[in-house]
């Protein structure tokens, strides 16, 4: 079945002629037409286009050129990424009906490889979520239990991987929304450095936290991904200028004497006895592998979650005023005037969560309380990131677990602040500005994926992807599937 | 249970600079979920932060200079082709600045 296929796989049967573009992204529309109404990963399928792209890189291994290793794979997209004349809402009404006119730059990076684009996926309006239930549409359903949650906010991205829906899907992470949504449904994500991957084009949320990342089947479709979207782009100014290394070449490379840093702050009351053995059996086989672990202190850790609910809502707060009726999305008729447009459009077309963080971050920026909330957050953002320094003056990696728990059932987590607390192992690492994965590390008695966090320094990708490539080659977790056609 | 951290003066306050139209009972909810938030966020005070310098970025960034090249725009047309109201090369809303004297038209095109 082509759908089971790595993207390298399937790029080797393309390569060899066992298979063509065309043929993997029938099977894929295929699939996602019998299963996408139980997981519901997709809010826009573009079959049309992703047939007309299929022809196009059948084509050029026809004539033995194809333009890279992506080239003819079907892949999808968050639904936070402009797609040029592809509808895009952000999981928001007020975006709805939205058609931008331009490719964010990891989509014209992802199409200048000949990836073929099968549509866009399902997310926490404005990526303010852990679980899809904040999508204005529909809440994606986990492919391993159709009656939890697929963790969010790219909860459509990391699904549609899990359930062999795309061969690779991007994301974004401001708080955690790619690693906690890869360790909900049992994939491969990663959260790059702030400034490895160009935002141009990607609806903001927070701008000095958002970063964008691939969810991939293994370790080394994720490195793909990470690659081929990499590296300085002109049109953002957030970019980094520091050279992208061979990540597939840093896969090959063994732990032996890797120093890894076990945080004592990560291993507290509150995380599930099955998460944190699985994790700790990780770190045992990682020591197997060669690696010395030995235990680190991140002491603000507990601080990094309050400090992150005043910075990403204020942040939010800010960049969400361009939704205001006029030059895009929804607008509500019937209005006095122009203050009165704007505010009955916003409270009409934001859904209940971002009406929240929308107001937290206006509250925390406003007239006499922003030394309390805006200034303070900003300051322990600081311990939060110099714990990071000085553990990594001993440690190459840090590993722990991605979420305290698995996967929740859907409707489970009512009050925003319980919905908030499940980020609390991922959110330091965006404080920090530091790449992260997530990769399966087990699974729970009741067949729940769980996830295994790697976070390195600042840039050092290819470390983390040497980690995750190690342990993956040592545990048989990739091997399982969830059993969609069954149910 | 603490003195509550937010009125719904302060609600309404909010939701003004915010540019949002609540419902009375959005706005209830929104001051009781807010308390909960604030209340958990006063945790930081606990920290000695004095000394301490902020970080807005945490990788460090200056100013990003480029060639002052005159580059193309996207069209006019496909930047237009989304508002809700456009009309000829503009965006439209309604009337912005009360004329002295005279009404303000209500709105009535949208």
């Amino acid at each position: 079945m082509l759908t089971r296929l790595t993207v390298h796989e399937l790029g080797a049967r393309f390569r060899s002629g066992e298979a063509t573009p065309s043929e993997a992204t029938r099977a894929y529309l295929d699939r996602i037409g019998a299963l996408n109404p139980k997981v519901k990963a997709y809010l826009t399928q573009t079959a049309d286009g992703a047939l007309a792209e299929a022809a196009q890189a059948d084509a050029r291994f026809r004539s033995k050129c194809p333009l890279s290793l992506l080239d003819g794979v079907p892949v999808g997209l968050k639904d936070v990424f402009c797609t040029r004349g592809v509808e895009t809402t952000c999981g928001s009404q007020i975006l709805r009906g939205f058609r931008p006119p331009y490719d964010a730059t990891v989509v014209a990076r992802l199409r200048a490889a000949g990836a073929v684009l099968l549509g866009k996926l399902n997310m926490d309006e404005f990526a303010m979520g852990s679980s899809t239930e904040n999508s204005a549409f529909f809440t994606t359903r986990n492919p391993w239990d159709l009656s939890r949650v697929p963790g969010g906010s790219s909860g459509g991205s990391a699904a549609a991987v899990a359930a062999d829906l795309a061969a690779a899907t991007l994301g974004t992470d401001t708080g955690g929304s790619i690693r906690q949504p890869a360790a909900f449904c049992g994939t491969v994500g990663l959260k790059p450095t702030y400034g490895r991957v160009s935002r141009y084009g990607l609806i903001a949320f927070a701008s000095s936290l958002d970063q964008v990342g691939p969810f991939g089947k293994d370790v080394a479709d994720t490195a793909l991904v990470l690659q081929t979207i990499a590296g300085h782009d002109p049109l953002d100014a957030t970019s980094a200028t520091i050279p992208v290394p061979d990540y597939a070449a840093a896969l090959s490379q063994g732990i032996t004497g890797l120093k890894v840093g076990i945080p004592n702050e990560y291993f507290i009351e509150g995380l599930d006895p099955e998460v944190e053995a699985a994790v700790r059996g990780a770190i045992a086989t990682l020591e197997r592998l060669g690696a010395e672990a030995q235990s680190v202190s991140l002491p603000h850790t507990e601080y990094g979650l309050a400090a992150y609910y005043v910075i990403a809502p204020a942040e939010a707060s800010s960049n969400l005023a361009r939704y205001d009726g006029v030059k895009y999305g929804l607008r509500v008729p019937g209005a006095r005037d122009v203050i009165d447009m704007y505010s009955r459009t916003r409270g009409a077309g934001f859904g209940a969560e971002v009406k929240r963080r929308v107001m937290l971050g206006t509250y925390a920026l406003s007239a006499g309380y922003y030394d309390a909330y805006y200034g303070k957050a900003q300051k322990v953002r600081t311990l939060v990131l110099r714990d990071f320094q000085r553990a990594f003056e001993h440690v190459d990696v840090i590993v722990a677990p991605t979420t305290p728990g698995v996967a929740f059932k859907l409707g489970e987590r009512e009050d925003p602040l319980q919905m908030y607390l499940n980020d609390v192992f991922t959110i330091p690492v965006n404080l920090a500005g530091l790449p992260g994965l997530s990769m399966p590390a087990g699974f729970t008695q009741n067949g729940l994926p769980i996830g295994l966090q790697i976070i390195g320094k600042a840039f050092d990708e290819a470390t983390i992807l040497k980690v995750a490539k190690a342990y993956e080659a040592a545990t048989p977790w990739r091997e399982r599937k969830p059993e969609l056609e069954a149910r | 249970m603490a003195e509550a951290k937010i009125s719904m003066k302060d609600v309404d306050h909010v939701a003004r600079l915010s540019r949002l139209t609540l419902t009375d009972a959005e706005k209830e909810r929104m001051r009781r979920e807010l308390d909960g938030i604030l209340t958990y966020i006063d945790k930081l005070r606990a920290l000695d932060t004095e000394g301490v310098p902020p970080t807005s970025h945490a990788v460090p960034m200056t100013n990003v200079m480029r060639d002052d090249d005159p580059r193309p725009s996207l069209p006019q047309e496909d930047m237009l082709q989304n508002a809700p109201d456009g009309s000829g090369e503009f965006f439209r809303v309604p009337r912005i600045i009360e004329e002295s004297g005279g009404e303000v038209r209500n709105g009535e095109r949208c």
